[in-house]
């Protein structure tokens, strides 16, 4: 049970039972759908960005709890950032997926998002993880309307 | 009350402790959690003779066949050919010749779509297939269908998992080149009534392949009693080798049918102008086949017939009810497909809970399940869910193994609550 609660840790089941900013954002400046085919879990992200920053930044979508609460968490995270702030959370929640267990991650940077460093352990799940983060990173790269794939 | 008392009998004939002995990997710990296997669709475990056949042909036999003049080589012929008469006896076909090993399935689906479908589907024509198919028994057909302009006609599945055999009815016209359809889902567990399927196919002399994946583990079959043109399965869910898996058909089929790939061992003679192409069944076994898995196979079915099929499937019948009593009884729990005609694979979903948290959660407990939509996507669009969590019992698993998983289920929504 130790070993799961550091999967399921409380944060995670609360935004997965009530996600942050689940809506959509009629006036995004981009909109990009992710799609992580092993699973089916399907999400879009919504991006309104002004001035270099994310003004709003929303999801919708079905998906597990770890997906669901990582999106969810991430569009807290990124809201009100520069565009460079929200690249430089992605490539160090990405490396903190990446590396092996029990590394050091940028603990500082990423706040509460090291809540999700026991997925680490599990990794058929990393990509439940970092679905919404690539999403996130293609709507960043401008794209309205595009997909990703987790494969 | 006759049924009854040769059930009884069966059931008493049948010590499945003896038979967990046999399995190796079953007797292992997973996560500080007697191993729990639930995943048999998927792939079955492999009893020791079959690992030991594997051992001793490559510690002794190992030969390239039919060419080789040597002892070895001769050895390993027998074996391999030995193996696709066990076979042939184990589904009744009525000749070796019928016999063709492929890599699974799906290869056997594709050297009929390929061999079979590709030289007699044109423009217009239909090829029907279920809703309850597994991806390998839609893609194959898809592709044909645009290479060719023909059309794919889907047989609906009521909300119990079952065909809609009058819809099927309707669906078969002057047009249908070919009905292919899983004779047991892998998904949900229903049994098809295949041999009505095909008598109605065959009275209008459309042919029928039966995608008998999962049906080879789970039921006695006899491709002449079902009286099939071709019958696809795989070793690996019959308690063999991965990579190994055979295609039934019909002799008169097999004769007129064009190879599947071209190679050695499917010629008896080649020159730059002609090549003449092996008799059956060696004209669709281009290139060195996996013969230790062959070989393997043929070694699982001797199992399965000194177990029993007629005790397996009694067995079986008994321990699907046992579990589908017991996962009733687990809150918010659903199952998906509730045809009285199943073998014993459940699907469910817990609540609002998603299936890969479910699984990730049954693992930490020992419980090896699989989540997902089991390559039967339009399967689960049917019944509106993007994933399902499946348990499918094999004749090892037992009662306490059903207990494991729904102790393993609560404590799923005990972190959920």
């Amino acid at each position: 049970m130790s070993d799961l609660r550091e999967l399921y840790q409380e944060m995670i089941l609360e935004h997965n039972k009530q996600p942050r900013n689940f809506r959509e954002i009629q006036d995004a400046t981009a909109r990009t759908e992710g799609f992580n085919p092993l699973c089916g879990d399907r999400l879009t992200v919504y991006l309104k960005i002004a001035g270099g920053r994310v003004k709003d930044v929303s999801f919708k979508g079905s998906g597990c709890a770890i997906s669901k609460s990582s999106a969810s968490m991430m569009t807290a995270a990124v809201m009100g950032r520069t565009v460079k702030e929200a690249e430089h959370l992605f490539q160090a929640f990405r490396d903190m997926l990446s590396s092996k267990k029990g590394a050091p991650f940028d603990a500082e940077r990423l706040g509460k998002l090291a809540v999700f460093s026991g997925v680490n352990e599990y990794p058929a799940r990393i990509k439940c993880a970092t679905l919404a983060w690539h999403t996130l990173r293609a709507a960043l790269d401008g794209g309205t309307d595009g997909s990703v794939s987790t494969e | 009350m006759e049924a009854a008392r040769v059930m009884v009998k069966l059931m008493a004939d049948f010590d499945v402790e003896r038979i967990r002995r046999d399995f190796p990997a079953l007797a292992q710990k997973v996560r500080g959690h007697g191993l729990v296997y639930l995943d048999n669709a998927a792939t079955t475990q492999k009893p020791k003779p079959v690992i030991d056949t594997l051992v001793e042909f490559y510690t002794t036999h190992n030969a390239n066949i039919h060419r080789g003049v040597h002892a070895l080589s001769e050895r390993s012929t027998q074996a391999y050919e030995e193996a696709r008469k066990k076979i042939q006896r184990f589904i009744n076909a009525e000749s070796h010749e019928e016999i063709v090993f492929v890599r699974g399935t799906t290869e056997g689906i594709n050297l009929v779509a390929h061999s079979f479908g590709r030289p007699r589907i044109h423009k217009g024509d239909e090829i029907v297939v279920s809703a309850m198919e597994h991806h390998s028994n839609i893609v194959p057909w898809q592709i044909l269908r645009d290479e060719t302009g023909a059309n794919l006609k889907v047989i609906p599945v009521s909300d119990e998992g079952e065909l809609d055999l009058a819809a099927y009815e309707r669906l078969l016209t002057e047009r249908t080149r070919l009905v292919s359809v899983v004779y047991v889902s892998n998904s949900i567990g229903t049994v098809n009534p295949m041999s009505l399927i095909i008598q109605k196919a065959h009275a209008r002399g459309i042919p029928v392949l039966v995608d008998g994946a999962q049906a080879v583990s789970h039921l006695m079959v006899d491709v002449q009693a079902l009286d099939c043109d071709f019958f696809a399965f795989s070793g690996h869910k019959l308690f063999g080798p991965t990579g190994v898996g055979v295609l039934y058909a019909k002799k008169a089929h097999l004769a007129a049918m064009p190879p599947y790939q071209g190679g050695g061992d499917m010629i008896s003679s080649v020159t730059f102008e002609k090549t003449r192409y092996n008799t059956l069944p060696y004209k669709f076994e281009a290139g060195t086949p996996h013969i230790s898995g062959g070989i393997g196979l043929g070694s699982a079915v001797d199992y399965l017939e000194r177990a029993g099929m007629e005790k397996i499937a009694a067995y079986e019948s008994e321990l699907l009810d046992y579990a589908t009593e017991a996962l009733g009884r687990v809150e918010d729990l659903r199952i998906i497909g509730t045809s009285r005609h199943k073998a014993s694979i459940v699907s469910f979903v817990l609540g609002d809970i998603h299936a890969h948290d479910v699984g990730t959660i049954l693992d930490r407990y020992g419980v090896a399940v699989r989540t997902g939509h089991h390559c039967t996507m339009p399967l689960m669009e049917r019944f509106g869910v993007a994933a399902t969590v499946r348990a499918s019992f094999a004749f090892y698993n037992t009662r306490r193994d059903v207990d494991s998983l729904v102790e393993a289920l609560n404590q799923v929504r005990k972190v959920f609550r």
